[in-house]
């Protein structure tokens, strides 16, 4: 087994190990995903991991795309994909298999049970990451209130959200944030 | 509940496609948002509480919450393929453009200008996710307050703002919550 294959197998245990437990998505796995790839593996430098979380963040798509990176970062295009593939796959199956039961007991008491019983749960965990997430970005009072802009005209007006992610960048460019 | 809701539009499996590409391509800062725009006021494939009520399994689905999304709502539409379409949609255009980023800062490692930009868009993409929470959160807030709100405020009490252990947390919620739920439905 050559070094570039073992580092492809590491890639895909360690990813497809990590999304069964990302419970939340994938913002929770970020700490893991540090540890893993600053801590454990050496792959990167604090510093580097921190460009690849921004480089993802500033990247169109669901934030689990960070994966895709750090794979890409070890071991070229087939890193990014085993990366990708292990930490998506598995659970796509699983879910896969658990919609399409979900969906044969549509009607079923158990199944209005328990979606009665997840869906305020769910709903405490999406505020929770809010409060979460609110309280990293606000750091400067410039943040806050450009977070609190967006918040409100995203929840009042039917306007393109992408207007007010222009404006934020360039903002952040020109230092005012 | 009954269910008394109109009939809701079915998409292609090209308009499956569209709809995930483009909830990828617009999606900076997450793609909770663009989702729930695209599913309940824009295409209408789904009302409120049906998307709530998706979120909710795709949350409790170990694995990325949107992801399984694509998963769950494109098998419902078409099967294999729609699952598939789904992915390719959320997945592919993302993919193509984070490895191209990859490549550039594989070759210059300097992100200065990309740092700055980020700091605007972190505090845009977090006063999203307030707005994308507080709309999730009406077809609860509409109804009569009683014991899923106490949940959901606990929840949000335990987790976001005392920093217990989600595990911890949900290891007393979730049951509680079933029992609950199965004590108001005898």
């Amino acid at each position: 087994m050559n070094d570039n294959t073992s580092v492809l197998l590491t890639l895909a245990g360690n990813f497809a190990l990590m999304s069964l437990f990302a419970m939340g998505g994938a913002n929770a796995a970020f700490p893991e995903m540090y540890r893993l790839a600053v801590d454990v593996m050496h792959w990167m430098s604090d510093r580097q991991f921190a460009d690849l979380y921004a480089i993802a963040q500033v990247t169109p798509g669901p934030n689990v795309i960070v994966v895709t990176l750090i794979g890409y970062h070890v071991a070229g295009l087939a890193g990014a994909l085993v990366a990708t593939l292990a930490m998506c796959g598995p659970t796509c199956v699983f879910a896969f298999y658990v919609g399409r039961v979900w969906d044969r007991f549509k009607e079923a008491r158990w199944r209005l049970i328990i979606q009665a019983a997840l869906v305020p749960i769910s709903l405490g965990l999406l505020g929770a990451s809010t409060l979460v997430i609110a309280r990293v970005a606000g750091q400067s009072w410039q943040t806050v209130a450009l977070m609190l802009v967006t918040a409100v005209v995203t929840y009042r007006l039917r306007l393109n959200p992408l207007w007010v992610f222009a404006v934020a960048a360039l903002l952040g460019l020109a230092g005012a944030v | 509940m009954p269910d008394v809701a109109p009939p809701r539009p079915t998409p292609t499996l090209l308009q499956l496609l569209v709809a995930f590409t483009m909830i990828a391509i617009f999606g900076f800062g997450g793609v909770l948002y663009w989702s729930r725009r695209m599913m309940v006021e824009e295409r209408k494939w789904m009302s409120a509480e049906e998307f709530n009520e998706a979120y909710a399994l795709c949350n409790f689905l170990p694995g990325p919450n949107i992801v399984n999304f694509a998963v769950v709502f494109g098998r419902q539409i078409g099967g294999t393929v729609g699952a598939f379409l789904a992915l390719l949609g959320l997945l592919g255009p993302p993919f193509a453009l984070v490895t191209f980023f990859g490549l550039l800062y594989a070759h210059y490692g300097n992100i200065a200008v990309l740092q700055r930009m980020f700091v605007g868009v972190a505090a845009a993409a977090a006063g999203l996710t307030i707005s994308t929470s507080l709309k999730m959160w009406q077809p609860l807030l509409r109804e009569r307050p009683g014991i899923p709100h106490l949940v959901a405020l606990a929840t949000l009490a335990g987790v976001g703002v005392l920093r217990w252990p989600i595990y911890w947390v949900l290891g007393v919620l979730l049951p509680l919550s079933i029992g609950l739920a199965w004590w108001m439905r005898r």
